[in-house]
């Protein structure tokens, strides 16, 4: 059984007048354990909305998407967010670090919300990304390079089974996308998490052998632009 | 586990919200604390002072004394406040005093001061026969010599102690150009008894009546004492009579005799209900005061809804941001409500800190005008009433935001910022 399984997945956005506007149709996808899927798809494809369909932050209006065989879609939301917090890393484009909390904070808050707070791991994790010595600094006190390592080290914290990534070089310049690239890839390897990456910057494509066309899976691809 | 990793992510979501909007926190925990700490004194002083003012009457069940308000009549004799409504002759005081009816009767005679402080003259039997007047040291004033005693509180702001001399002045208020010759001399000090006797001067009815000006009217020709010779009875007059009666019916029937059938007297009877009737009077000051009070505490709820709602727009994308790392709409609910809590929680103990110093300003006031001491630790249901409600009402003010929280959109509100 693969670690996330999409069946017709459907997903519109209701407009003032007329039928909703559909953004996501996606017949089918898989992802096993410990894989890596790079998909390509330009802006206003339904990138970001997938992803938060497989994270369980929206509902789809039709289909199923299930994690460890688990249909997220028919779970009660407080069931969603508990899975999400504990299986699911989420990497945001804008990084999405609460911005009143230190490096250490923004992890452990999500270890807290998670599978529960270690605060060796955490640090760890940090330390793993190269903030060792920037525990203590506010998201506002770091560099966008370094504050997209915070935001890789609190995807990773709780060992989700699978780390999403959207657009993760979509605010880094070349060198820092390079590294949060390759730190991407060496953390998810070694806690054995699947990554499903979706982008649209070359760079970020090219560092993967095989890639996929996001708007070739999705029928629904251009519709929402 | 789980449950635990929950509520520490509260904490820490409560911690860092105060600290991010401290200025916001800062002045919501002190409206609190205002509110609290004035419902608690509101409530306190009231009934202290309803205590103390009742209390004060140093044993006495009725004052005898002229035609007019019975009120007055108390607040001269008993608080030692207002001016006396007139003079009865001495022989009133006797008749009453020879009253089989009666157990105890005490002349006072008014009219003197020193430094503002007042001055009674009354008989040495007062101070065996009254409640609370206790010796810290010395002794009673003699019938004839220029003595007094002083009550603790006068003796505390005069610094006239046991052997120390003064010179009275003319009048119930401090006026310096009327000073009397005389010297009196100190030979006894009171302890504190917390009634307003603690700002009296004691002396003897001759040592007033012997002071050089003071003309006696008694029955109604005027008559200046002269050093050596005595002074008829029929010269006398008192300001009041002290009385303490031998049971409730007396003081009925004397009401009936005096204040219903005569004309020439005021009987104030029983004084803990002329005190009451003045407190029903007041009462509607302390109805202000307690919806003043009342005001402030919703007026501090409102600031506890304002500030968080207020805080909340700007941490949209903060509690989106918690929702994707697994927060459910019930943590960041139960959030927000103990933000709430919180700050109405700490600000109702700081509300202990607001109302020892209101009390302690009113005490102070209380104690200068009136005699009557507040304690700091008097002991009322609204020391505890007060914080509880204030602390419900502020968790109900966080309903608001608490379920706006609730309501958070995660895909919109983490939305890439432009």
């Amino acid at each position: 059984m693969p670690l996330l399984e999409i069946l017709g997945l459907k997903k519109g956005y209701p407009r003032p007048s007329g039928p909703a506007l559909p953004v996501v149709d996606i017949p089918q996808f898989s992802l096993g354990e410990g894989q890596t899927a790079c998909l390509r798809g330009k802006s206003g494809c339904g990138k970001t909305t997938f992803l938060n369909l497989i994270a369980g932050i929206l509902r789809p209006d039709e289909g199923r998407v299930s994690l460890q065989g688990q249909d997220l879609a028919r779970l009660p939301e407080s069931r969603r967010d508990r899975l999400r917090g504990q299986k699911i890393g989420y990497l945001f484009q804008s990084f999405n670090l609460l911005q009143g909390y230190t490096a250490l904070e923004n992890v452990e808050m999500a270890m807290r919300l998670g599978r529960g707070l270690d605060k060796g791991r955490a640090r760890a994790m940090l330390e793993r990304v190269g903030l060792a010595e920037r525990l203590d600094h506010k998201p506002s006190q770091l560099s966008v390079g370094q504050q997209q390592r915070v935001a890789l080290a609190r995807a990773l914290a709780n060992q989700p089974c699978l780390v999403l990534a959207d657009e993760p070089t979509g605010n880094l310049d070349p060198e820092a996308a390079e590294v949060a690239l390759r730190l991407l890839k060496q953390v998810c390897a070694e806690t054995k998490a699947a990554l499903l990456l979706v982008s649209h910057d070359p760079r970020a494509l090219s560092a993967f052998s095989e890639v996929m066309d996001l708007e070739r899976l999705n029928r629904a691809a251009g519709s929402a632009s | 586990m789980r449950a635990m990793g929950r509520i520490s992510a509260v904490a820490l979501m409560v911690r860092r919200s105060l600290r991010q909007h401290w200025l916001g926190s800062a002045v919501t925990l002190l409206s609190v604390a205002l509110a609290s700490g004035l419902v608690m004194a509101v409530f306190s002083i009231s009934a202290q002072a309803r205590a103390a003012f009742a209390g004060g009457t140093l044993g006495f069940d009725a004052v005898l004394g002229a035609r007019g308000s019975q009120l007055q009549l108390v607040l001269n004799t008993v608080f030692h406040l207002e001016t006396s409504p007139g003079n009865i002759p001495w022989s009133l005081y006797e008749a009453i005093r020879d009253d089989p009816r009666v157990e105890t009767a005490i002349p006072y005679v008014v009219g003197d001061n020193y430094l503002g402080w007042r001055i009674v003259g009354t008989l040495p039997e007062i101070f065996q026969k009254a409640d609370g007047l206790l010796f810290k040291e010395g002794r009673a004033f003699s019938q004839e010599g220029r003595e007094a005693v002083l009550g603790s509180y006068a003796a505390q702001r005069t610094g006239l102690s046991v052997g120390d001399t003064f010179k009275p002045y003319h009048g119930l208020y401090f006026d310096k150009s009327m000073q009397h010759d005389e010297i009196y001399t100190v030979v006894g000090l009171l302890k504190p008894s917390n009634s307003p006797s603690d700002r009296v001067i004691w002396t003897s009815v001759d040592a007033v009546y012997r002071m050089k000006g003071h003309v006696l009217r008694g029955t109604g020709k005027e008559f200046e004492p002269q050093a050596g010779k005595v002074i008829p009875d029929e010269s006398k007059e008192v300001s009041a009579v002290m009385l303490r009666l031998k049971n409730p019916m007396a003081g009925f029937i004397l009401d009936q005799t005096i204040n219903k059938q005569g004309k020439v007297a005021t009987l104030a009877w029983p004084i803990a209900a002329v005190m009451a009737d003045l407190f029903e009077r007041l009462g509607w000051v302390y109805r202000v005061l307690g919806l003043v009070a009342g005001l402030v505490v919703v007026v501090a709820c409102g600031s506890i809804l304002a500030s968080l709602y207020n805080a909340l727009q700007a941490r949209r994308r903060d509690l989106a941001i918690l929702r994707a790392l697994g927060a459910g709409r019930r943590t960041l609910s139960a959030a927000i409500l103990a933000e709430a809590g919180l700050l109405a929680f700490m600000g109702s103990l700081l509300g202990y800190a607001i109302y020892l110093l209101i009390l302690a300003l009113a005490a102070s006031l209380l104690r200068s005008q009136t005699g009557v001491v507040l304690s700091l630790g008097f002991w009322h249901p609204a020391l505890y009433l007060a914080p509880l409600g204030v602390t419900l009402l502020g968790l109900l003010a966080g309903l608001v935001p608490a379920r706006s929280a609730y309501a958070t959109d995660v895909a919109e509100n983490l939305k890439p910022l432009s």
